[in-house]
Formats: structure tokens, C-alpha cells, sequence
């Protein structure tokens, strides 16, 4: 393989994830190996994961656990499905899934844009500490779970328990929200919240296609923040 | 952890290819459990006939044994497993004698067309002893076991059968298992062994003996089993999945023309024909599935 050349393909039937997520660990700031182009994908775990490098990696298929993990300046875009944890913890980037995701996409996510074409699973953005999430379907149960900071967008419903201990993340929500979680309430959409979601549709390259007057803003009551001498008998 | 794979085909020309699809996917979850593993298929069998899938230690004589039985059983075998095809009617009569003559021997399935296969070791290995890639049939289920609520055994190996032509395996463990066990112990239900996933399987096997359907034994459990799990169970006719409200273990499903599918994860999908359009999704939690032969 020529690192001097900018596209690069990598077949997964023939080389491992390790092989793969070798050579893209060794692209440094400055690469111009900048398209890296993966053939079946299989549902292999970790494709992708704990990069840093500003490259594009398309996969064409769908993908395992853990695609894009840890993701820091990379754009990835999965041609498919992806499993649990799909952009867990990614620092920065982009990260697409054209099909379906599992659980837990973009847990404890810190930053970059998550895109889901499709459906997340339950406990999407769950502890997510500022990554915009921005799923074209529906979420499961348990969405938004403790998140911390960063934007959760949904085009479709939220299953049960939407947001439940949740801190400073913005949620969004066009359709249905099955129930909320403990100390999560739909809150007022002023200005500052249509423009933020018009800048989320952008992110998701859907503006004009969509209304943000049709979304609902759901965030803290923040009474859990403090210990409250009233909930002593709870502990 | 552990691995659940299912197969229920709709196509009759992929039969002869059950046990080679089965085996493939059974394979691909060694990474989930390579303990043990085991696996139901369903194949040929006749109405008035029964069969009975024996266990025994290893280089045991089950010609000799079959021979003790009298004419017309019918004897296969394959490694420390054998498969006896009798008479319905005399059923009960050959346990009777199974039990007097061969102690060391355990009768781990019975119905029309099930056959049960489950030992230690790693799959690819168990699936070769019991030659799966050569079985044919209308649909299988298959488990690869990491132990964690019970040793490693061939007794702790699952599938479990839960009654004539069915079987369960599970991903998970139940954390009430002690309290269930001794319920059905109370209700005459035998467990055999520490394996929390047996009492999942005698649970079910005691709601349908006090006349609840697989389907509503299912429903049941989401109330009276606690901790996590996503069942896979085998039926004379098709399988049934669920999985625990939360949804803690994983499960994808993908569905063709010519099959149903189940796996742990879609790696273990990813082999199967026409992969590539099938529609795949998860099952949501707490909802019974059922794919039944009868009803397609």
C-alpha cells in the first residue's frame, strides 16, 4: 500500500480489522491518504475505531460493535447497519450510518456529529457529554440516558424513559415521546433552540426538507441536582 | 455472555443446507461463548413414530444398548449421542427400560422430528463430532455457551428441552433462578442441574403443562423471571424469541423469502444467502416473536 496515493481500498475478506485499524492509526495531522475505502465489513466489531487523523473511511456494508469508537477528527460513513456502541465516546469527526443502529450509539460522546439514517436502538446518547446526535428514525427506550451536554435530535418517536436523569443536553424530538425520564420535561422552543436545530439539520444535510416548529425541546428540571432533605427517605 | 443463533426456513430447496447454514452461524459466535454449544435440529420424522436423543460417556455401546430394546427401534449415532426412532405408543415403556438398564445413560430430547446435540468444547469442534453440516431439516436453533451462573458441563451445555419437540437457549442470567427452582420443585418440575437456564426451561415447560400456549408461557415469564435474557425456543412447527424488558442482551433478527433468522449479532447472519436484501432489525424488548410453519 502507497501512502502517497489518497484512495486506498481495504477488503475485509481477505485482510483483518486489525490490519485495518493499524494503517489508519499510523495516518498522522497532514495525511493525504484521506479516502480509505472498506469492502465487506460483515458485521465485524471495532472497524474504524480510535482514529485520529482527518480521513475519510466509507464502508460499504454493515458494521459490528464499536464502529468509529473513540473517533477524533475522521468523517466515517457506513454504507449499512451498525451494532452496539456505534461512535462510543468519539472526541471529534463525523460519523454516518446509513441503515439502523443498536444500543448505545454514541455513548459518552464528547463531540463530532453522529448521523443515523435509519432507527437507533434503546439508550441512544447515553451519558453523552457533547456530541450532536441526529437520528433520521426513531430511538429506543432510555434515549438520552445521564446526558450530560450536546444536542440529541430525533426526526421519528423516543421510546420510554426519554432523557431520565438527564443534566444539560438538549433533546429534540419531532414525533411521539412514549414517557420521560425521571426529572426530564418538555421545555419551551424559543428562538435560540429553532435556530439550533435549523444548524442540526444542516449537520444532517436535511435543511429546507424540515420544520423546526413541528420539534418538541425536552431537557432538565434540575431537581436532581441537589440533595433534597424531602427525598431522605428514598435512599 | 453466550451466543444465540436461529434458522427457520421457508424454502424447502434450502433444507438439505439447514445444518451447513446452522453450522456456519454457530461458528461465527465462538467469540461469544466457546465453552460449550449445542444445538436443536429438526428434520424428518413420522407422526406415529417418536425419537429419542440419548447421552452417554464417550465410546459407549448404544448398538448393544438398542439391541436390548427389541425390534423396530431404529438407532443413528453420532459420538456420545445417539437417536432412538420408536413406535409412539412405546414411549414410555423404553424409558422405563432405558432407565433400568442404562443408568449412565440420559434421554436429553424426545418428540417427532427433534434431535438435541450439546457437549464441551470449542463450536467448530462440536459441530463437527456431531457432523451438523450434513443434517438437513425446516429450521434449527444453536447456542454457544461462557459459562457464568454454572460450571462447564455438557449438563450446563444448552439446548434444553422443555417438553416433546421443543427446546430453549438463552443469553443472559437470571438472577431469581433459586426462588423459581424451588417453585417448581413444589410443582413437581425436576431440575437436574445448577444451570439457571434449565429453570427458565422447566418454567416453561410447567406453564404449558397447566395449559398456557409456548406463546402465553413466554408472555408469562416477562412477569415472573428476573434478570436478563433473550430466549430463542424450538417448536415442533417454528421458534419463538423474546427478549427481558430492558433488553439487556443483544439480538438481530433478518428475514428473506426463503428464511428467518436469528443471531446474537449479525456477524452471525452475515454468511446466510441473500444477506445483502434481507430485511434486518432488533426485536423490541418484551415482545413475544413467533415464526410458525403451521401459520406461513
Amino acid at each position: 500500500m502507497n501512502a502517497s496515493t489518497k484512495s486506498h481500498s481495504f477488503d475485509l475478506a481477505t485482510a483483518s480489522v486489525r490490519e485495518l485499524n493499524a494503517a489508519l492509526h499510523a495516518l498522522k495531522d497532514g495525511t493525504n491518504a484521506s479516502l480509505w475505502q472498506v469492502a465487506n465489513p460483515r458485521g465485524l466489531h471495532a472497524i474504524a475505531a480510535g482514529l485520529d487523523a482527518p480521513v475519510t473511511v466509507e464502508v460499504d456494508g454493515p458494521v459490528g460493535y464499536y464502529c468509529g469508537g473513540m473517533n477524533k477528527q475522521a468523517t466515517i460513513i457506513v454504507r449499512g447497519a451498525a451494532g452496539v456502541g456505534v461512535a462510543e465516546n468519539m472526541m471529534s469527526g463525523r460519523v454516518e450510518v446509513a441503515g439502523d443502529v443498536s444500543q448505545a450509539a454514541g455513548a459518552t460522546a464528547h463531540g463530532g456529529a453522529l448521523i443515523i439514517g435509519g432507527d437507533a436502538g434503546a439508550r441512544c446518547g447515553i451519558s453523552m457529554k457533547g456530541v450532536d446526535i441526529v437520528v433520521k428514525g426513531s430511538v429506543g427506550h432510555m434515549s438520552a440516558f445521564m446526558a450530560q451536554a450536546g444536542t440529541l435530535t430525533v426526526f421519528g418517536d423516543a421510546g420510554e424513559a426519554l432523557g431520565d436523569s438527564i443534566y444539560e443536553a438538549r433533546l429534540y424530538v419531532r414525533g411521539g415521546v412514549k414517557s420521560l425520564g425521571a426529572d426530564c420535561v418538555e421545555k419551551e422552543m424559543r428562538d435560540e433552540h429553532r435556530q439550533e436545530l435549523y444548524e442540526r439539520f444542516k449537520l444532517a444535510g436535511v435543511e429546507g426538507e424540515l420544520d423546526p416548529s413541528d420539534f418538541k425541546r425536552y431537557g432538565s428540571a434540575r431537581t436532581l441536582y441537589h440533595f433534597h432533605v424531602d427525598n431522605a427517605s428514598a435512599y | 455472555m453466550c451466543g444465540i443463533v436461529g434458522l427457520f426456513l421457508k424454502d424447502k430447496a434450502l433444507e438439505p443446507k439447514l445444518g451447513e447454514l446452522l453450522s456456519g452461524m454457530l461458528e461465527i459466535m465462538t467469540d461469544r461463548g466457546p465453552d460449550s454449544a449445542g444445538f436443536a435440529v429438526y428434520g424428518a420424522g413420522a407422526p406415529d413414530e417418536v425419537k429419542l436423543t440419548l447421552r452417554a460417556p464417550e465410546g459407549y455401546d448404544f448398538a448393544g444398548l438398542a439391541a436390548k430394546l427389541g425390534d423396530g427401534v431404529g438407532l443413528s449415532e453420532r459420538a456420545t449421542h445417539a437417536i432412538l426412532t420408536l413406535p409412539a405408543g412405546r414411549e414410555a415403556e423404553v424409558r422405563d427400560t432405558l432407565a433400568k438398564v442404562a443408568p449412565d445413560v440420559t434421554v436429553v430430547g424426545a418428540g417427532s422430528r427433534m434431535e438435541l446435540y450439546k457437549e464441551v468444547g470449542l463450536p467448530s469442534d462440536v459441530a463437527v463430532r456431531f457432523k451438523l453440516a450434513e443434517m438437513s431439516g425446516t429450521h434449527g436453533i444453536g447456542h454457544t455457551r461462557m459459562a457464568t451462573e454454572s460450571a462447564v458441563t455438557t449438563n450446563g451445555a444448552h439446548p434444553f428441552s422443555t417438553g416433546a419437540d421443543q427446546c430453549l437457549v438463552h443469553n443472559g442470567s437470571l438472577s431469581n433462578h433459586r426462588t423459581v427452582r424451588r417453585n417448581l420443585e413444589r410443582a413437581g418440575v425436576a431440575i437436574q442441574t445448577d444451570n439457571d437456564s434449565e429453570v427458565a426451561a422447566g418454567y416453561l415447560s410447567w406453564r404449558m403443562r397447566e395449559g398456557r400456549s409456548l406463546g402465553e408461557a413466554l408472555e408469562d415469564s416477562l412477569g415472573d423471571l428476573d434478570g436478563f435474557y433473550t430466549f430463542v425456543v424450538g417448536t415442533e412447527s417454528g421458534f419463538g424469541v423474546l427478549r427481558d424488558p430492558i433488553a439487556c442482551k443483544p439480538a438481530v433478527m433478518a428475514e428473506t423469502d426463503q428464511y428467518v433468522a436469528f443471531g446474537s449479532e449479525y456477524r452471525a447472519l452475515a454468511g446466510l444467502p441473500g444477506i445483502e436484501n434481507a430485511k434486518v432489525w432488533e426485536p423490541e424488548p418484551a415482545k413475544v416473536y413467533f415464526w410458525d410453519r403451521a401459520a406461513a
